[in-house]
């Protein structure tokens, strides 16, 4: 039987969205600085304008450097097209406003980034669009959840700070079989350990900011969409099916069909919205999708490491990671995830919220930062920064305890990131 | 734009444009398991440029409803139908792949209905794999991977896609896994079995062949035995272009298809 030739991932992790430089032969990817682009003359802008034909208008809509990023980022997916933006929520509320207006709802897990669920919970509504937060891992409350309103179910490939792993195929049938798409922040995962849009999901997202980049000097998002979510036959959404008077009368599902949210994301969206990534990010986040492969490996060979010396300290009450087997979701993952369930675990430290205190300011190598996914070994305490807008009963419900410490495991030597924690946390048993 | 004929719904791509009889109209027809939207990159600018242009959906494709035709010749039938029905006279006709095939017999054997003609990746024989007829015929998405794998040129695999944050590979692929079952199978089938003949020979209106060097599925050598047929035609060489060309090479299949129509 034959087999497609396609270019395999480590491949299209450099290679992808990019020919030598047309110009100047460069081969690395060259930074256009710039904002605007000379048109040929004016028919040919006329035609840009009205989306008669492709290129470059204003940077706040594309760029050739961004376009590198997106088109590389698309192809790791899988999804047929994606938009770049300047931060992952940027990227969230791009999705959003592209497929949703007032009177719309969203059914979303309840364990997802604080700043993903304050959108949702508080910023959406005053636009008139509700959000109904439901148990991940319960597939009945989701579909009970769904009302005629709903437009698109929401979760993240691993929740936060929980690491729930979400059963993706499950949740994606559920929200096909209502017409809806399933919308994924798949942050956590990247698409070197998961990719979801071949387990069901309609639309990713990503904090490109977190392990795409990798290296924590360049913020940035990205929507990419998946291309097999049928907008014009669920019937459930006019800004794609219908007619849209910016640029005279097109209706995106009829024109471009399977592209037709990465089209109108990037006319209506970018343009109006005006949440571009710069050219400059664009660059620095390429040079870490190039090692994306690479820096994954050695993410989970040490997250096993450390979990490993987690689980044998006095000072540790739990550890939370997929991979370990009590989790709850230790043989989802193995099915979803069997590169592995990433670099983000957490552990319950003894003697609580003080103890929490100690290990945190006496951490060395490790860093205390309000990020994940960086080259260098990160902690916190998400009660006190990532979650701290949720209210006590909100924090519950989002599985975050006052002991939680949560550690993204960075690619320094394991020996030293365990000498770290080792060293922190006996200092945390000093009270 | 839709049309109800033969009791089901015929749907059309016209670039956002409302269809003015005034304007000299271009049909568009796809390839195997494709849909109108492979057309994207050239139906909104020809609607904006003097044409009332269709990108049709074949019937059981994209938006049309309908049985699947099953031979290429009983497709040609239901197209020269449907261009009657439509009223415009004599059409120019616009095809790609299976769609040229389709274009080939309306030409050959309605020429009423046909003023010029515009084919890309064009053969008059093209034969298909038994794996990838295996695969369609499972309804397996082994088959959009090969057909996407071997639709494309070696650029398109890597880059190249000249509107910003698309990518190619999987929008092909995208593209036929809407399909529903039995439409790949079924189009790939009707090539497979379709015994061209003299058919260039039958041919009496213009003709534009457009072919892309790399294209694997209708390979150089076999347009150039379809084009050697022809009475009038004009060949246009696209390199390091593959059998998508419309979208591989949209600039420049837009540049020939203007001056072709024109």
């Amino acid at each position: 039987m034959v087999e497609p030739d396609y270019l395999k991932f480590d491949t299209l992790s450099l290679h992808a969205g990019q020919e030598p430089d047309p110009t100047t032969g460069s081969r690395g990817v060259p930074i256009y600085q710039t904002t605007s682009y000379s048109f040929v003359d004016t028919e040919h802008a006329a035609g840009l304008f009205n989306l008669e034909q492709p290129g470059h208008i204003y940077s706040r809509i594309s760029n050739p450097t961004v376009a590198v990023l997106e088109e590389r980022l698309a192809a790791l997916e899988g999804g047929v097209g994606a938009v770049c933006t300047a931060s992952g929520m940027a990227a969230f509320h791009l999705a959003c406003a592209t497929i949703m207006s007032a009177g719309n709802h969203v059914v979303a897990s309840r364990n997802i980034y604080g700043g993903s669920h304050n959108m949702l919970n508080l910023t959406m509504p005053r636009f008139g669009i509700n959000t109904t937060f439901v148990d991940p891992r319960d597939p009945d409350a989701w579909r009970a959840a769904i009302t005629d309103d709903t437009r698109v179910l929401f979760a993240e490939t691993l929740g936060n700070p929980g690491i729930e792993v979400l059963n993706v195929p499950v949740i994606a049938e559920i929200a096909h079989e209502h017409g809806l798409p399933l919308m994924l922040d798949a942050t956590f995962t990247t698409p070197y350990l998961m990719k979801p849009i071949e387990l069901g999901a309609d639309i990713v997202m990503h904090s490109v900011t977190k392990f795409l980049g990798g290296h924590g000097i360049a913020l940035g998002g990205v929507v990419i969409d998946g291309g097999r979510f049928d907008w014009a036959a669920s019937g459930k959404f006019p800004t794609l099916s219908e007619p849209y008077d910016g640029y005279h009368g097109i209706t995106f599902a009829e024109e471009y069909g399977h592209q037709a949210l990465s089209m109108r994301a990037r006319a209506e969206g970018l343009r109006d919205f005006g949440a571009a990534m710069s050219p400059s990010n664009a660059f620095h986040l390429l040079q870490g999708v190039e090692t994306l492969p690479l820096r994954m490996q050695r993410h989970v060979e040490n997250t096993s490491d450390v979990i490993e010396f987690l689980e044998g300290n006095d000072a540790v009450s739990w550890v939370s990671h997929p991979s370990v087997s009590t989790h709850p979701d230790h043989e989802l993952a193995k099915e979803l995830l069997p590169k592995g369930a990433g670099a983000i675990l957490s552990f319950g430290i003894t003697g609580g919220r003080e103890a929490g205190r100690r290990f945190i300011e006496n951490v060395q190598l490790a860093s205390h930062v309000a990020n994940v996914g960086d080259a260098k070994t990160l902690v916190i305490h998400p009660a006190s920064t990532t979650h701290q807008q949720l209210s006590a009963d909100d924090l519950t419900a989002a599985g975050v305890g006052e002991d939680l410490i949560r550690l993204s495991v960075g690619l320094e030597d394991p020996e030293d990131i365990i000498a770290d924690l080792a060293r922190a946390l006996r200092a945390s048993q000093k009270g | 734009m839709q049309l109800e004929f033969r009791g089901a719904t015929v749907n059309f791509a016209t670039g956002g444009v409302q269809i003015d009889d005034s304007q000299p109209p271009v049909l568009m027809v796809h390839g195997a398991g494709m849909d109108r939207t492979v057309w994207s990159q050239q139906t909104r600018y020809l609607a904006h440029h003097g044409f009332s242009a269709m990108a049709v959906d074949l019937p059981g494709h994209g938006d049309s409803t309908g049985d699947l035709v099953s031979t290429v010749p009983e497709m040609a039938d239901w197209l020269a139908d449907l261009i009657r029905t439509l009223n415009f006279g004599p059409i120019r006709l616009v095809g790609h792949s299976m769609g040229c095939l389709i274009a080939l017999e309306v030409a050959a054997r309605h020429s009423d209905v046909t003023e010029r003609l515009v084919l890309m990746g064009a053969a008059a024989a093209m034969p298909v794999h038994p794996d990838l007829l295996g695969a369609a015929e499972r309804n397996e998405v082994l088959a959009p991977q090969l057909m996407t794998a071997w639709a494309h040129g070696s650029r398109a695999h890597i880059a190249g896609n000249p509107t910003p944050g698309l990518w190619m590979r999987s929008g092909c692929q995208a593209l036929l896994e809407r399909a529903s079952d039995g439409v790949i199978h079924n189009d790939l089938s009707a090539c497979n079995s379709y015994e061209a003949g003299d058919i260039a020979g039958q041919v009496q209106c213009p003709v534009t062949v457009i072919v892309g060097s790399e294209d694997k599925m209708t390979p150089p050598k076999a347009t150039a035995q379809l084009v050697a047929g022809f009475d009038e035609v004009e060949l246009q060489h696209l390199e390091g272009i593959g059998h998508m060309m419309m979208l591989e090479a949209p600039d420049q299949i837009r540049e020939i298809v203007l001056a072709a129509l024109r």
